[in-house]
């Protein structure tokens, strides 16, 4: 146990013969807030999905709060977990998705209540209740009984915020939430996620909301070609970029 | 009054064409309930077979959906006998029906399985679900409402199969409508009465998909 939250070590995954991570290392500590920059193809989305094994990785390690995740070693071989205990890893990490993926057929709360229910084993009663406390959190109390086709894409977004969140994750991932909102909707959502951070919530997010990334996080991540080519604070990192590479994504990005 | 000669010649025969119209119904509703069982697990096995299981499936699909229907009764009333498995006409005609349902029902499922996006899959892996249990709650559900319009259209379908059973002497009832013209010499009045049965029960399973569609529609 090194009381690391998240610690990833020399990580590889390649797709056939192309290698999209190339050795990514990176710790976080418990109420962290890491925004993972980078043009895209840099594999940060990729990178995320690997921490709740949505992808599948050739090489290196993932371990969340000292468990390791994915796969196992033994003499000296290394194989998958088994699906069962997978899908419990899975559940330690919440994860909000660029297209949101509600669930059609059921109404908001359903949708959060489902994982309370099957997963955490939940009676429904309770469920019940800790779905409509979370949708009340993000705003949607008066929302919770309408389908996701009734929705905004900003209300839907907040609704898969409380979906993931509702879990009571040790650590939420989020890929580009705001990525495929129409622009007046995307502050709903990343003032739920600010929210969160102000909570206390350990969070690592894709975005390309250079602005948000700068208030929300306190260590940014940037992905260049499968690396991390550079790491830190926010401020020292996007007033003084270290690296040609860093300054020149920073001049191609806006800051609204 | 030939209406009235007909009335009364159909109500002489009554009794043969329920028994014929219930063994329409009969063969119809175990063809389809068979073929449907099989045909859940067609689709799944294209959709979720690894290589042999899924070439396996794929070569038994493509098989009998490029089969006429009326070869598969055929073989299965002649053909099974002459391995060993002896069938009545009307066991083997319910299986060939079944077989061949299971093929179509395997398609639709298969489809409705393939049209659900991959984040629907991936959103309930996030929150810790177990692939059973992802398909139980999340990718089943989705696929059924998927499924129904083309179900319906199969079942349909079944119910006008079910009269090439009377080729190897299933007393259904368009052999029973046709026995009865053999001896009234009534044939279009008969004819157009079956053909009333046929569409009546046919009606009444669309009615039934409509109701189950509507039940099971999502508030958008």
């Amino acid at each position: 146990m090194t009381g690391n939250l998240l610690e990833i070590r020399d990580l590889h995954k390649r797709y056939g013969e192309v290698e999209v991570l190339k050795g990514v290392d990176c710790t976080m500590q418990q109420g962290d807030v890491i925004s993972i920059i980078g043009s895209s193809g840099s594999g940060k989305t990729t990178m995320l999905r690997c921490i709740n094994m949505l992808e599948e990785f050739q090489g290196g390690s993932i371990r969340i709060d000292g468990e390791e995740i994915g796969y196992e070693t033994m003499g000296g071989a290394r194989r998958r977990k088994k699906e069962k205990e997978i899908a419990r890893q899975r559940a330690m990490t919440g994860m909000a998705f660029q297209q949101f993926n509600l669930f059609p057929h059921m109404s908001a709360a359903e949708n959060v209540m489902l994982g309370l229910v099957k997963v955490k084993g939940m009676a429904r009663d309770e469920a019940r209740g800790v779905a409509e406390k979370w949708l009340d959190r993000v705003g949607l109390a008066e929302r919770r009984d309408r389908y996701p086709g009734q929705l905004s894409g900003g209300q839907q977004q907040r609704v898969a915020i409380a979906r993931a969140i509702a879990m009571n994750p040790k650590l939420m991932l989020f890929d580009e939430v705001t990525s495929a909102l129409d622009p007046e909707l995307v502050n709903e959502v990343l003032q739920v996620i600010k929210d969160l951070a102000r909570d206390g919530m350990s969070m690592l997010l894709v975005t390309h909301e250079m602005r948000f990334a700068f208030e929300v996080s306190n260590r940014v991540i940037f992905m260049n070609q499968g690396r991390i080519g550079e790491e830190g604070n926010p401020r020292e990192m996007f007033i003084k970029p270290q690296t040609e590479r860093l300054a020149e994504f920073l001049k191609t990005s806006t800051f609204n | 009054m030939e209406l009235v000669a007909f009335l009364e010649t159909l109500w002489l025969a009554r009794i043969p064409i329920l028994k014929g119209l219930g063994v329409t119904v009969s063969i119809s509703l175990l063809a389809i309930l068979v073929g449907t069982i099989l045909g859940v697990g067609v689709g799944l096995a294209l959709t979720y077979g690894k290589g042999p299981v899924r070439w396996l499936v794929r070569g038994y699909t493509d098989f009998i959906r490029g089969t006429p229907v009326l070869v598969l009764v055929l073989a299965s009333y002649y053909v099974l006998g002459t391995i060993g498995i002896d069938l009545g006409p009307f066991q083997a005609g319910v299986l060939a029906l079944a077989v061949f349902c299971s093929s179509h029902v395997g398609e639709i499922v298969r489809g409705a399985l393939e049209s659900i996006p991959k984040g629907q899959t991936e959103a309930a892996k996030a929150i810790g679900l177990t692939f059973p249990q992802t398909f139980a709650y999340v990718l089943g559900p989705q696929a059924l409402r998927q499924v129904l319009p083309a179900w319906v259209n199969t079942a349909a379908e079944m119910v006008k199969a079910s009269t090439l059973l009377s080729i190897i002497g299933v007393a259904e009832l368009l052999l029973r409508t046709q026995e009865l013209i053999s001896r009234t010499f009534m044939s279009l009045e008969f004819y157009l009465f079956a053909g009333f049965l046929y569409f009546v029960i046919n009606y009444g399973i669309e009615r039934f998909g409509k109701y189950v569609e509507r039940k099971t529609s999502i508030p958008s």
